[in-house]
């Protein structure tokens, strides 16, 4: 999995009909110095993940393992929203943090 | 399936079913001299595995089969730790902490 950024929704009205009700969002890639790169993933919401959350997410034939992916067209799926994470010992990341 | 040194723990609440109490890590490959090799990911950690371990992950569909849960979305998984990596007469093991 890689953790990215929720910077936007995809809307499409015309698509593959197993994708229809399905969330579509734009996730910008980060390091994990929480640095973003110049790499953007479409990914269907797998757990209602909001704009600008921090979120993982996981690609290939493992994306369709959810009941909202489940053989459906799907190689990228957000599964998790990261609250925090730390490197050797220090935190990098931190929802919460004021 | 790869080494890799765990280097750092992420918190995530908010998950696809399947996925309560599964640790997600952040894990750095490694190359056969114990080197970087490629960027950093987060994986499932199917074991009691943490920062500075020297372990062996999977990725892939096949990460999934190593949670406990295994229709999950998970496409890299920590499956065991390193007790001895000998190539030629360097043991990987062995070696600190990069």
């Amino acid at each position: 999995m890689l953790i990215g950024k929720v910077v936007g929704s995809v809307v499409a009205t015309r698509k593959d009909e197993k994708l229809e009700n399905r969330k579509l969002l734009l996730v910008q890639v980060h390091d994990l110095w929480n640095k973003p790169k110049d790499q953007y993933v479409v990914a269907v919401d797998g757990v209602g993940a909001g704009m600008e959350e921090m979120v993982l997410y996981a690609t290939g034939s493992s994306a369709r393992q959810t009941s909202l992916t489940e053989n459906r067209p799907c190689d990228a799926v957000v599964m998790a929203i990261v609250d925090s994470w730390d490197l050797g010992g220090a935190n990098v990341y931190e929802k919460w943090a004021s | 399936m790869y080494l890799a040194r765990v280097i750092g723990r992420v918190v995530a609440t908010t998950r696809s079913t399947g996925l309560d109490g599964v640790a997600m890590q952040w894990i750095q490959p490694l190359d056969e001299t114990g080197e970087a090799m490629g960027d950093p990911l987060v994986a499932a950690a199917a074991i009691s595995s943490g920062p500075g371990d020297l372990v062996h992950f999977v990725d892939g569909r096949e990460g999934a089969l190593a949670c406990p849960e295994t229709f999950v979305p998970v496409d890299a998984a920590i499956t065991g730790y390193v007790e001895e990596a000998a190539i030629g007469a360097v043991d990987l093991a062995a070696l600190e902490e990069a």
